[in-house]
């Protein structure tokens, strides 16, 4: 903005939304409120898009939701106190699964910092361990600088949130518009390159190898590494099992795909890392929930480790081959060092153990979970993009649903939200407008969020909603089923909303699923609606997820 | 074993508050620290005492690395340093005690530096062993109060990690 030369000044708040176009930020998710009314004065009049949730925590679970879908920072803004408190879950959920996204709250205004101001809190203090890093911008001089800086933070190395408060009268002082084209930090540099002794030393590892086992996270698909991975897998043949936050990085129906690990991962996937005499560790983290008792984890095997989180390698893990860089440029760099091979024992072996022991349930007259994941896979081809809430139907998508598409999965992993999917989904939905997104949930995680079915509707999204309904808190109660001795309490819902008749308060067709047949009779022209369905599936409240590996966990 | 790191951070607000709480929050123990501004006011140098096997310090150290505000971190321990600590202690004294208590600061290098009706307060500086060695000498005497720094720490020789070229972070 120059005008004969020198530069139009314009107040903070303008210099925020001009530094998001700037940053081509088409989409914000945000509830107004007192603190933030100087941005909302200018969003009125920009060219992006502002979703108006039903309550903050579905604005960051949205941006969130819309991050994991495209790859993008996602972007959510929320006034000071209860709107800055409503975000912690998300930017929790977000941290976990190292999601990139920038979060503006407002704040009572500087010269009432610290006073206990009406609706002040301090959102930079309690977000310091959910947070890659925050910043309460105390002179208008230095907004653009951190939002640069900001965006950059979230974006680069292992992603994450940045959120920055920004006080009430620093919003309205004005600034001149100068976008900066540099960051500004001092120490922070990811590094991308592995260290070629140590990728020559994984080469020579893995050559020599004879039951390696490739053990792929979320690092695979942030990094958009998936085509190195089965390139990868294909010229060692190796098989992969994914982490839950890495599942749809190789293609469900791969012959080398083990499925997911861990707790609720097919026995064979379990059996095949225990085996293995090389576990090749690709942009994991080696969680609890992966790894059940430490020392038992593998026990044959020597660790290969790439990760750009240096604090990630040897944290739970001792490793032999620590790399610390982008698993995609280490894989591209360590792939021409490999031998082709075909290891066919070792394959025949993991056949065996797959015909040994392959995920089953028993097909009843009653509508059962897992046939209901394995009839919208076969519907949709592997092709939707699934969002899903947490518990037992998060498990059974998991194992069920043969994901196509690279990062189609949109779900809570290492926070484990419930009442992620509904926003999620919204934010997945608003990203992909061209793609058939499927929300699968359960009756005790979408009554946690179902306000934002509003916010579905005024968007216009056509989601297709299943409710995976036992009427109980399924997790939980299999939970006491297996460690307390089957003594429930606290996990059946005596009372639970008809929701067909709540679709209809929102304008949406809804049906309520009793019965495999009926299932598969409907299931096509639901999908094919071209507005938002919601389906009540009534499943067998006794399904469990299963197997589930008792090692180590502790209930 | 007790190891000393130490931190260059930026000198931005809440910097402490984060390196803290991470020290909190992951378990690890901080058996003293020391914080203040360096040669460059832009920059505080913390001296951290940390108890731990290797694979803690080592996350430690990573976990540290992550913070933005974090510049550079060195675990000292093994190299050639200097390591100091001053401690001002409020010893019962009646006039008659006055003299063998000063003769203690003397075999010290401490310094009376305040004389009260029945008290007396000193100042020493030195290493942890030596203040301790103070510390017991004066228990006798009955110590009214006592005040640590927190040990701070420079490698020795002509070593160091220069942050005179470190501006003010844009922020």
């Amino acid at each position: 903005m120059e005008v004969g030369g020198s530069k139009l000044e314009v107040t903070a708040a303008q210099a925020l939304v001009q530094a998001l176009e700037q940053e081509n930020i088409p989409i914000v998710f945000g509830y107004p409120g007192g603190s933030t009314l100087p941005v909302y004065d200018v969003l009125a009049s920009s060219a992006i898009k502002h979703v108006l949730v039903r309550h903050e925590q579905g604005a960051v679970f949205a941006a969130n939701g819309y991050a994991r879908a495209t790859g993008r920072v996602g972007v959510c803004i929320a006034t000071s106190g209860p709107g800055a408190t409503n975000l912690v879950t998300g930017i929790a959920d977000a941290y976990m699964d190292s999601v990139p996204l920038v979060i503006f709250t407002g704040q009572v205004p500087t010269t009432q910092v610290g006073t206990d101001a009406f609706q002040e809190v301090d959102i930079t203090g309690i977000t310091v361990p959910i947070t890659k890093h925050n910043y309460l911008v105390k002179d208008h001089r230095k907004l653009l600088q951190t939002i640069k800086n900001a965006f950059y933070i979230a974006a680069t190395g292992r992603p994450g949130p940045v959120l920055i408060d920004l006080p009430q009268d620093i919003l309205k002082n004005k600034i001149s518009f100068r976008y900066p084209k540099n960051i500004s930090l001092q120490s922070y540099k990811p590094v991308l390159e592995g260290h070629f002794g140590k990728i020559n030393e994984a080469a020579r590892l893995i050559n020599k190898s004879r039951r390696p086992v490739i053990y792929a996270g979320g690092g695979i698909l942030i990094s958009q590494a998936c085509e190195e991975l089965k390139q990868l897998a294909e010229i060692i043949s190796a098989p992969v099992t994914n982490t839950f936050r890495g599942l749809s990085c190789i293609p469900g129906e791969h012959p080398l795909f083990l499925g997911m690990l861990g707790l609720h991962g097919t026995r064979y996937a379990n059996l095949a890392v225990t085996e293995c005499d090389l576990l090749i560790a690709l942009g994991v983290r080696f969680d609890d929930r992966v790894t059940g008792k430490v020392a038992s984890f593998a026990p044959e095997a020597k660790i290969i480790h790439v990760d750009i989180d240096p604090a990630e390698i040897g944290k739970n893990v001792r490793i032999q081959v620590p790399i610390v860089g982008d698993v995609k440029v280490v894989l591209q760099a360590l792939l021409p060092l490999l031998k082709k091979t075909d290891r066919a024992a070792w394959l025949q072996r993991i056949e065996e153990l797959k015909k040994l022991y392959p995920l089953f349930y028993h097909q009843e007259n009653v509508l059962k979970p897992q046939f209901v994941l394995e009839e919208l896979c076969r519907l949709t081809d592997g092709e939707a993009v699934i969002a899903t809430d947490v518990g037992q139907h998060q498990m059974w998508t998991a194992q069920y649903y043969r994901f196509k598409k690279p990062g189609a999965i949109i779900s809570s992993g290492g926070l484990g939200a419930m009442g992620f999917g509904l926003p999620a989904a919204i934010g997945a939905q608003l990203g992909l407008p061209g793609e058939k997104v499927i929300l699968v949930t359960g009756d005790g995680s979408f009554q946690m969020t179902m306000s934002e079915l509003a916010t579905m509707v005024e968007q216009k999204l056509p989601l297709k909603i299943f409710i995976l309904n036992n009427q109980t808190l399924g997790m939980v109660r299999q939970l006491q089923e297996f460690y307390y001795d089957k003594r429930y309490f606290g996990v059946n819902f005596e009372f639970i909303p008809d929701f067909v008749v709540l679709a209809k308060a929102y304008g949406i067709p809804g049906y309520n699923i009793r019965t495999p047949d009926k299932l598969t009779e409907q299931l096509p022209e639901i999908l094919n609606a071209p507005g938002p369905v919601l389906v009540n599936c009534l499943i067998d409240p006794l399904e469990n997820v299963l197997p589930m590996a008792l090692n180590g966990q502790n209930f | 074993m007790y190891h000393t790191l130490t931190v260059l951070v930026a000198n931005s607000p809440g910097v402490l508050y984060r390196v803290v709480g991470l020290f909190s929050r992951r378990g690890f123990n901080i058996e003293s620290l020391a914080v203040g501004q360096t040669e460059n006011e832009n920059v505080s140098r913390m001296t951290i005492v940390v108890e731990g096997d290797a694979l803690v310090l080592e996350q430690v150290t990573k976990q540290l690395r992550k913070l933005i505000d974090v510049i550079k971190v060195s675990d000292i321990t093994a190299e050639e340093f200097v390591a100091r600590e001053l401690v001002l202690a409020k010893v019962t004294a009646n006039p008659a005690q006055r003299g063998e208590i000063m003769q203690i600061a003397d075999i010290f290098r401490a310094r009376i530096v305040d004389l009260g009706r029945r008290t007396l307060t000193l100042e020493c500086t030195g290493d942890e062993a030596k203040i301790k060695a103070f510390e017991e000498s004066l228990r006798p005497y009955g110590i009214k109060e006592l005040v640590r720094t927190g040990k701070i720490a420079l490698l020795r020789g002509s070593k160091y990690a220069g942050v005179n070229n470190i501006k003010e972070e844009a922020l």
